[in-house]
């Protein structure tokens, strides 16, 4: 109980921008906080009743000092937003060369799958000095994964996809929280992100035995919920195939009006379970709808084989 | 500054047939006479009664809450659910049935009146409808969240509420309903009161800002709770009829729960500051013997809160996925917001420059709400910063800071504007003594309770936890520590409060030689306020700090 941290590890390239501007921060309030203090305490004793100061014609006003204040006050407000908004941006938007992780919460655990087809609870394993970014989906209520040391939280709702990312900077155990109340045990959706040594890393990952990648595992996944039957050549239903999809622009139809959307997790995803919602241009609305057929944890695997098949060439 | 002779004592009022001779407290002594009342005043001490009642039970709630937090395993309550739902209590009771009715129902129902020259409120029967919509609701969230239990916190976050918790939440929304009506009434009360009741002469310029204020905060009540009502019947809706609004099994959207709660509930942190902000108003100009400083400047700052604060509800959302060019816009607005609130504090300061300062226990309440509210306030400067919230939010770095602000705010100013109108309201004095004990008490048991949850924030525990990591013991072992003091703070004034009540009415009308028009009457006043219409020829704080000085030696003969 005695030995305890007074401030928290900076255990990423975002924790220490964070850091820096929560210095900043707790500068500038420590300072205004101890002006107002001392304002108060020096006039409380020099103008206490009974003490024998000049009293004659106190201010009713000052407009100039008034617009002095609001002005300081509009341009350090400014400072804070600017800057905090530079690092929210740094901190959302992941590099091209992250290391993509996926996260699924539940009442009350995380799930955390490696493409490579390796799968933890309430863990997440990490090399060091490498960008991750996470790709993440609740099966039931908000939860939000919130890593202390990295500075980062981001809710993680059900029906969508949100992203975290991060690049470790030390080597060692970090404590990973739910941040957003979810029911019962919400205190005990708790785990570990460890970050290790690259090569420690890849020996982490082999220990896991060579099981199928996710990619894999989603390509079973695609022929026994019979997507196979239409997305790959059949000749009866006229489906789109999915070669070379992922990461495109698709057209759709809405009417007689044609758009495109970016074929992303979420159209993948959508699509899986909102089938008629976006159409491609040309197809008739056939497909029927997987929702509450297929867990989050699958589609991400049929999402991760549907990426892979996006560098092949698509096929007419 | 002449003041009116002292009311009759009690046992020799004169009989009947002059009743408008009888104070508001001996016009009647029957239930009948209290629960069917019309009177501003009397409604106010139901409310009075009602909050005191209620603002208890939370107190309670919160340590249940601490003593499971002082260790780190769950031990104190039987279960996570037990705890889950103290903390639900303790959020709905507090927010809904204490913070958001206290200052405006029970000194702004007594005092707007009196404060403008008026008999009563404009819709006196309304008045007392509010009361006990007031009553009903919590009656009901009481019955719900003691006997059955609620594990949604006040925040009521879907798809958790709407699908998945197995509690009473139906019920505790229909009670946040209920009151919500209540507030809405009492508001639009205010609003026609202020605009068509006015004496002759009180120009808007001249009245107190507590006025402006309580206007100021009937404005929020009015446009804000509507919709904290529609969340609540959506949210009830989708619970029994499964329609999808907010679950997206359902094909919902959960973060339009989050964007309909917080239209209302970050409005609804002014409807809590703003009525304490006004009494500070009233306190410090009297305390320090001269006129306000910058009397313009604050009534437009309140104004300023109540329009700013409607715009800047997605700061509670800058990770829940809302656009990040969104969280942009609402950070920016956010940091406007608290430039009237500065502005305020400062004025409030420097209306002790050349005054003549008494630090009697509405004073020492006062100044410790400047402290504290700064803090809280400079804190949330910090919340608004986008990259500092992505690490700070939902930790207890938040519940530290809107403490700060709700209860070293919102509730020093109420306390210190029940013991500045308590002589006015009950006709007695109150001991300055223990008075001024528990404003030390309530302002350092404050610190103590709430500073280590900063650092217990940035170090990274989140809110709402049952059991914690144990390298967090200590500092929560701090905070409990501080709680025991902070409630012997809170005990206090009850106690001393109540043992005044034993006398018979010793107060003068006008004890702190204060100026408002409600001091311009009897102690406790008659029960149309006024003899006489007063007419209004001059500004709300013409204190004279060298007037103060030359009677120095007569000040102490009001407390005896």
């Amino acid at each position: 109980m005695w030995n305890f941290p007074l401030l928290p590890e900076i255990g990423s390239t975002g924790a220490l921008e964070n850091t820096l501007v929560f210095w900043l921060q707790t500068a500038v309030v420590t300072f205004f906080t101890l002006f107002g203090f001392a304002l108060m305490a020096v006039l409380v004793y020099r103008y206490h009743r009974g003490s024998n100061v000049d009293r004659s014609n106190p201010p009713h006003h000052n407009y100039s000092l008034e617009y002095f204040l609001m002005a300081g006050m509009f341009v350090v407000g400014m400072v804070f937003f600017l800057v905090g908004a530079v690092v929210f941006y740094r901190l959302s938007i992941p590099p091209d060369n992250a290391l993509e992780v996926f996260v699924v919460g539940k009442q009350w655990m995380w799930k955390t799958e490696h493409t490579g087809g390796r799968s933890e609870i309430n863990e997440l394993h990490i090399p060091l000095g490498q960008a991750v970014k996470l790709t993440m989906t609740s099966q039931d209520v908000i939860h939000s994964f919130y890593v202390p040391a990295f500075r980062v939280k981001q809710d993680v709702l059900p029906g969508r996809y949100t992203n975290l990312w991060f690049q470790p900077t030390k080597v060692g155990r970090y404590h990973l929280f739910c941040a957003e109340y979810c029911g019962t045990s919400h205190s005990n959706m708790i785990g570990w992100v460890t970050v290790m040594d690259p090569s420690e890393y890849e020996e982490w990952l082999a220990e896991g035995g060579r099981g199928p990648s996710m990619a894999e595992q989603g390509e079973q996944l695609f022929v026994q919920y019979h997507c196979a039957g239409c997305h790959r050549g059949s000749q009866t239903v006229r489906a789109p195939h999915l070669e070379g999809v992922y990461g495109k622009s698709v057209p759709l139809q809405r009417g007689n009006e044609v758009y495109f959307t970016m074929a992303d997790d979420r159209y993948i995803r959508d699509s899986i379970l909102m089938p008629k919602n976006e159409v491609v241009a040309g197809y008739e609305p056939l497909m029927p709808s997987f929702q509450g057929q297929i867990n989050e944890s699958d589609l991400l695997k049929i999402i991760a084989y549907i990426k892979s098949i996006g560098t092949k060439e698509a096929t007419p | 500054m002449s003041t009116i002779a002292v009311e009759p004592r009690q046992a020799i009022q004169p009989p009947d047939d002059h009743p408008e001779e009888v104070s508001y407290l001996a016009a009647g002594h029957t239930v009948r006479s209290w629960l069917l009342t019309v009177d501003h005043k009397r409604i106010a001490l139901l409310y009075l009664v009602s909050i005191t009642v209620m603002f208890f039970i939370g107190g309670f709630a919160a340590v249940i809450m601490r003593l499971e937090l002082a260790t780190p395993q769950g031990d104190v309550l039987w279960s996570a659910d037990g705890y889950n739902r103290a903390f639900t209590l303790h959020g709905i009771v507090m927010i809904f049935f204490f913070l958001v009715p206290s200052i405006p129902a029970t000194l702004g129902n007594f005092l707007i009146p009196m404060m403008i020259g008026a008999k009563d409120l404009a819709f006196p029967r309304i008045n007392l409808l509010s009361w006990y919509l007031y009553i009903m609701a919590g009656a009901l969230a009481l019955v719900v969240l003691i006997f059955g239990g609620v594990d949604t916190g006040w925040t009521f976050y879907t798809p958790f509420s709407t699908m998945f918790s197995n509690t009473m939440v139906v019920p505790a929304a229909m009670a946040g309903f209920i009151a919500g009506f209540s507030s809405i009434l009492t508001g639009l009360n205010f609003i026609v009161t202020v605009h068509t009741m006015r004496a002759p002469g009180l120009t808007w310029f001249r009245l107190p800002l507590f006025v402006w204020s309580m206007y100021a905060t009937s404005l929020v009540v009015i446009l804000g709770t509507p919709v904290l009502a529609i969340a609540l019947a959506l949210i009830s809706v989708e619970r029994l009829f499964h329609v999808g609004i907010f679950d997206p099994a359902l094909g919902g959207d959960p973060v339009l729960f989050q964007h309909l709660f917080w239209f209302y509930s970050h409005p609804a942190v002014y409807i809590m500051i703003l009525p304490s902000m006004a009494v500070m108003s009233e306190i410090i100009p009297c305390f320090a013997r001269r006129p306000i400083f910058g009397y313009r400047m604050i009534a437009y700052s309140s104004i300023a809160i109540a329009a700013i604060g409607f715009i800047v509800w997605g700061h509670h959302m800058f990770v829940s996925s809302q656009s990040m060019y969104a969280g942009m816009v609402f950070s920016m607005l956010s940091f406007l917001v608290a430039i009237p609130s500065a502005i305020k504090a400062f004025n409030w300061t420097l209306t002790m420059y050349k005054g003549s300062v008494r630090l009697e226990t509405p004073m020492l309440y006062a100044l410790g709400f400047i402290g504290l509210f700064t803090i809280g306030g400079l804190t949330g400067l910090m919340l608004s910063t986008m990259s500092t919230d992505m690490h700070f939010h939902d930790t207890y770095f938040v519940v530290a800071h809107f403490h700060y602000i709700m209860v070293g705010g919102a509730v020093m100013g109420y306390l210190g504007g029940i013991h500045f109108w308590w002589p006015k309201m009950s006709g007695r004095m109150y001991n300055e003594l223990l008075g001024k004990l528990s404003a030390l008490t309530v302002f350092i048991g404050f610190n103590l309770t709430f500073f280590p949850q900063f650092v217990l924030g940035n170090l990274g525990m989140p809110r709402r936890y049952y059991e914690y990591v144990s390298e967090f013991q200590f500092l929560n072992v701090m905070s409990s520590a501080g709680a025991s003091i902070l409630a012997v703070g809170y005990i206090l004034p009850l106690f001393y409060m109540l043992l005044s009540l034993r006398n018979p009415p010793n107060a003068p009308a006008n004890p702190w030689r204060a100026t408002g028009l409600e001091w311009q009457t009897a102690s406790p006043p008659p029960t149309h306020n006024f003899h006489k219409t007063p007419v209004v020829t001059r500004g709300p704080y013409e204190y004279s700090p060298e007037g103060a000085e030359a009677i120095d030696g007569n000040l102490n003969t009001a407390f005896e």
